[in-house]
């Protein structure tokens, strides 16, 4: 989008390029449910200047959070951001170089790791099955890894979950790569997780398989599972997740997608003409609601504090000076604006 | 959390329906045994009882029966972790509440007791073959309280040991192949000491037996403390950058 740099708010591109994410969770209510014991109220995880080092290079640095019992909480950034690193760090599979964070309730330390991994699971990019195994005999495995009680039960209920009982006798090595990622998901959902990491877990699958996979996604949602879901895939961040937080070795931006969008750009009317105006400044100048106009390939791009004030407005200043008006329409900025403004925003502070 | 034989049993389990269905470790399973039971046994049926080197034969006949606890365990062993790695299950199972010790005791069983039992079958296919178409002289000789003792005593205790190896091979390799080759030279050395009693170079007696026994036994227990603390959960997620 030609546009977007300059209706970038300043100061809060700023903000966000300081040590400090932008956060939006001062105006957010983050979903609280209850705690472990069944009754404490606490985050699902939480998360305090978590950083974490591989000798001179740093994975992710001062990174704290807060996620809701109950919450879909969207983890984004590009490769390299250290998401995985995070995702790895919380899950207790890496130790952090500082910082301190509690996962289901469980401080986060080397001593509590098997309690933590019990009560949370973990999808990683790729499924990770054990081809030579049938997609029952792989979840009793895992099922006799996290030493659950009723394990055909509970195999059941995943399969269902997931739609994949009558594949259960199936050798995963004879799979789709759709389906071995829903045996992944139904081997995360047998211990029922107080918190689901899933990494990428649409990576490389089909259209219908990641609708599949996003459709569980909700319905896991609509059953107070708590789902840290890392991607890249931004539209799928923005339909599936209620808060999101944007990673680059430090964390960028945290919030609601709207408030996001809101917080990053400037408010702004997308004005469509059938020809250029002859004199835009003149006529644009004169609408007391414009803070600032620029041309664009189809039209101008206004900057208003109130789109509804605005628009009415403009449309008049647009007929006075005989303009033939195709449309004037508030801008929408998708999750991929932010992310892309953030991103380079990022590219260009290393370059300078 | 305590260790639970429950989660040793769901990957010894495991690991036993993989081996089913793993052609590689079926023919390593059923090609080392029948290669180590020809050359003895057709070695002795045609040793006369007169033949000087008799006790030598008879020596090597036994030695390869040993070679079997050796060789079976390291090359299955290579592929624990680093196959399990390859395969992308590896995350998986360390992100569950396993334990190290309960993994890597679980992956011990999955190649020893397979290994126990068709070391001991083989060596009692390789007596009954004796028992019914060697000399008696020989038959008497095979049959010796030492050899027997140390055929019992040394198929466990070189097993542990090579699995230990294997393990730690594994833990540390990128590659099956390397750590295939890797294990089978590092579970070795033991079988050396084993090779100059069978072949009388060290005079071969039940105290001596029993004393390297006990030996073995107690560098299988450091080997298996060296490889628990060789398994670093971090390490083996992030391959080694670490």
């Amino acid at each position: 989008m030609e546009v977007r740099p300059p209706l970038v708010d300043p100061e809060a591109t700023a903000r966000s390029g300081s040590a400090e994410p932008t956060t939006v969770t001062e105006q957010v209510k983050v979903p609280v449910g209850p705690g472990p014991d069944g009754s404490r109220p606490d985050a699902a995880l939480a998360v305090e200047h978590l950083t974490k080092r591989f000798g001179d290079r740093v994975a992710f640095d001062d990174v704290s959070f807060k996620v809701g019992y109950g919450e879909v909480f969207g983890f984004l950034g590009p490769n390299g951001a250290g998401k995985t690193t995070t995702v790895r760090t919380l899950g207790t599979l890496i130790a952090p170089s500082s910082g301190s964070a509690s996962v289901a309730g469980i401080p986060l330390s080397a001593k509590n790791g098997s309690a933590i991994r019990s009560r949370i699971s973990m999808m990683p990019e790729s499924p990770g099955l054990y081809v030579r195994l049938t997609v029952t005999e792989n979840l009793q495995c895992f099922a006799g890894l996290y030493d659950l009680d009723d394990v055909p039960g509970r195999i059941g209920r995943a399969l269902r979950a997931v739609n994949l009982e009558d594949r259960a006798r199936d050798l995963c090595g004879s799979l789709s790569k759709g389906l071995r990622q829903r045996v992944a998901l139904a081997r995360a959902l047998l211990n029922d997780p107080a918190v689901l990491f899933l990494d990428e877990p649409t990576s490389g699958l089909d259209p219908v398989a990641t609708r599949e996979v996003h459709e569980l996604i909700s319905s896991l949602r609509e059953q107070g599972v708590t789902i840290f879901l890392t991607t890249h895939r931004l539209e799928e961040a923005e339909r599936l997740c209620d808060r999101v937080a944007i990673l680059n070795t430090t964390l960028r931006l945290i919030g609601r997608p709207d408030e996001l969008r809101q917080q990053l750009f400037r408010r702004s009317l997308d004005v469509r003409l059938r020809a250029p105006l002859g004199d835009p400044g003149d006529v644009l100048g004169a609408v007391p609601e414009i803070e600032r106009w620029e041309q664009t390939p189809s039209g101008y791009a206004l900057i208003v504090p109130d789109p509804d004030l605005a628009a009415p407005a403009v449309a008049r200043a647009l007929v006075r000076a005989g303009a033939d008006v195709l449309s004037i329409a508030e801008s929408h900025h998708s999750l991929e604006d932010v992310y892309l403004e953030l991103v380079n925003e990022d590219v260009e502070a290393k370059a300078r | 959390m305590s260790f639970s034989w429950r989660r040793v049993r769901a990957i010894l389990r495991k690991e036993l329906r993989d081996y089913r269905r793993n052609r590689f470790v079926i023919g390593t399973m059923a090609a080392v045994p029948v290669l180590f039971i020809i050359l003895p046994t057709i070695q002795l049926i045609a040793a006369n009882a007169t033949n000087k080197a008799l006790t030598l034969r008879i020596g090597l006949s036994l030695l390869y029966m040993l070679v079997i606890p050796v060789t079976m365990p390291s090359v299955v062993c290579a592929y624990a972790v680093v196959g399990e790695r390859e395969q992308g299950t590896l995350e998986p199972v360390l992100s569950t509440p396993v334990r190290r010790e309960e993994f890597l005791i679980a992956k011990a069983l999955a190649a020893f007791v397979p290994t126990l039992v068709i070391a001991y079958a083989v060596f009692g296919i390789f007596l009954a073959i004796a028992a019914l178409f060697a000399h008696p002289v020989i038959v008497s000789a095979i049959f010796m309280g030492s050899h027997v003792l140390v055929q019992f005593l040394f198929t466990p205790l070189l097993a542990g040991w090579a699995i230990w190896v294997g393990i730690a091979v594994s833990t540390r390799s990128t590659d099956v192949r390397v750590a295939q080759q890797l294990s089978v030279l590092g579970s070795l050395p033991p079988l050396v000491i084993v090779a100059l009693m069978s072949l009388n170079v060290i005079s071969e007696s039940t105290a001596l037996a029993i004393g390297l026994a006990a030996a073995l036994l107690a560098f299988d227990l450091l080997a298996w403390r060296v490889v628990a603390a060789m398994f670093d959960r971090e390490r083996l997620v992030i391959g080694g950058r670490g």
